[in-house]
């Protein structure tokens, strides 16, 4: 970033499900800045009616994504200096789901694909039980560790082409959420959820643009688990369906 | 037009590359087997078609079929590697490769008609 | 709409053809240097046991994998319902299959 910027030139997309556009806004320029932090001085300061979402401003809560300069990005831990180009700044709500208003997306279809891939646990053991004790060498509970830190930010599924082509494939998240599931030994849902997610929205769909891993902002690799399931399926249909 | 910028990724290029690439060779199959087919009946009718490969915009033409095909089979290697065994990190070295090799091919391809 | 019918048939088809792809653009170089003829096509694969099951594996390979790859473009570039995908799918897989049986039979039988 150029040092000498004293106010950025904001364009923050405004409107809702039937449309909008773009508003141009000044915001003085910060050191220290995050995108979140511009869009939040931009409703206390210029238009107290911007709507977006945000909650822990530390990168856990996975609320605040959104479009930055055309990418996806975790806005409360992106740093203005990253993005800036020139001394402008263009954000909008995320791609592929519907707009509630301005940069408010409305996630149902993320979080209902995330149970559509079964991304829900299902446990084997009640609270009378022993703890299982699990080996964090276990090999799959190594593959399950490497992909388990998902926020649900949904920024993989808003950089993924294949979503934008096929909007009943279930996306990077929900199948990375499954494939720590079937790599979770205390899971009682293994072969159903091996079904769903081979189904016709299933993890067949993916072309491994690899855009997921890329935009990840925990450097998840969705392919990756993707892969595995691919592999998982095609193991269990040789194996005749019986899988665990 | 701007493209995207999620679009001008290494591996998205090699992704559309293969897309293409099949497309494109999924169309020329129909004439490529008419043309063979023409043996069946009529040599002859074969050989004046053969004839055509003489010309220099013809193996033009041939070595960017040879290219398609080199393309869509090492990209698809790649892809299935990327699936069937252990995941690698150094996708776009594979991708870059896959695109070197097959200039290479068809190039050799080029050589050997002219 | 890609399942896993679909998807094991469409790698099983393309692991077939990797080897028959190498072998056909080696066939290609090979082939090309003296410039093509039908009495030089034909006198390499006419009544030829190995080039029939060459090329007719290779046409049976490619029908399946061409169908499939162009259900995915025809799928996530236009919205048909999952019966006119199918339909399309075995449409292009049984013509292809005809017209490359046809091929294989004219310069090998």
């Amino acid at each position: 970033m150029d040092q000498a910027v004293e106010a950025l030139d904001v364009k923050v997309w405004r409107g809702n499900a039937k449309g909008g556009s773009y508003r141009s806004y000044e915001v003085p320029a910060q050191r220290s800045q995050t995108v979140l932090d511009v869009v939040t001085w931009i409703q206390q300061n210029a238009e107290p009616t911007l709507t977006y979402r945000f909650a822990c401003r530390v990168g856990m809560c996975g609320s605040c994504a959104m479009m930055v300069n055309g990418e996806p990005r975790w806005t409360c831990r992106t740093h203005v200096k990253k993005v800036l180009e020139g001394r402008h700044l263009e954000i909008a709500p995320l791609r592929n789901l519907p707009v509630i208003k301005d940069l408010a997306t409305d996630m149902t279809a993320f979080f209902d694909k995330w149970t559509g891939a079964e991304g829900v646990f299902h446990p084997t053991a009640s609270r009378a039980d022993a703890i299982a004790p699990i080996s964090p060498e276990d090999p799959a509970r190594v593959l399950a560790n490497e992909a388990i830190e998902c926020i649900n930010c949904a920024v993989c599924y808003s950089a993924c082409d294949t979503v934008t082509a096929n909007p009943d494939y279930l996306g990077p998240a929900a199948l990375n959420r499954a494939w720590t599931l079937q790599n979770d030994e205390r899971d009682g849902a293994h072969s159903r959820r091996l079904r769903t997610i081979s189904g016709g929205g299933g993890c067949f769909n993916c072309h491994s643009h690899q855009s997921c891993m890329t935009y990840c902002p925990n450097e998840l690799n969705p392919t990756a688990s993707i892969a595995g399931l691919k592999r998982l399926s095609a193991m269990s249909f040789f194996k005749g369906g019986r899988d665990r | 037009m701007m493209v995207a910028k999620h679009r001008r990724d290494t591996l998205r290029i090699a992704s559309l590359i293969h897309r293409v690439s099949g497309l494109a060779l999924a169309l020329f199959l129909p004439l490529h087997f008419y043309v063979l087919g023409l043996a069946l009946n009529d040599a002859a009718g074969l050989d004046a078609f053969l004839k055509w490969t003489d010309y220099p915009l013809v193996k033009f033409a041939e070595t960017v079929l040879v290219l398609l095909l080199s393309l869509h089979l090492f990209g698809g290697l790649r892809l299935l590697a990327l699936e069937f065994l252990p995941w690698s990190p150094r996708q776009k070295a594979y991708a870059a490769s896959a695109v070197a090799l097959s200039f290479f091919v068809s190039v050799g391809f080029f050589l050997s008609a002219v | 709409m890609i399942g896993l019918r679909l998807y094991l048939a469409q790698r099983i088809s393309a692991m077939l053809m990797a080897p028959l792809v190498l072998g056909h653009i080696a066939t290609m170089i090979y082939a090309v240097q003296n410039g093509l003829s039908a009495a030089e096509i034909l006198e390499r694969t006419q009544g030829s046991f190995w080039w029939g099951a060459f090329y007719g594996l290779f046409v049976v390979a490619v029908s399946i994998h061409a169908a499939i790859g162009l259900r995915a473009i025809v799928c996530e570039t236009f919205s048909l319902t999952a019966r006119w995908l199918d339909l399309f799918t075995w449409a292009v897989g049984i013509l292809l299959l005809l017209l490359g049986a046809r091929a294989v039979a004219a310069v090998v039988l």
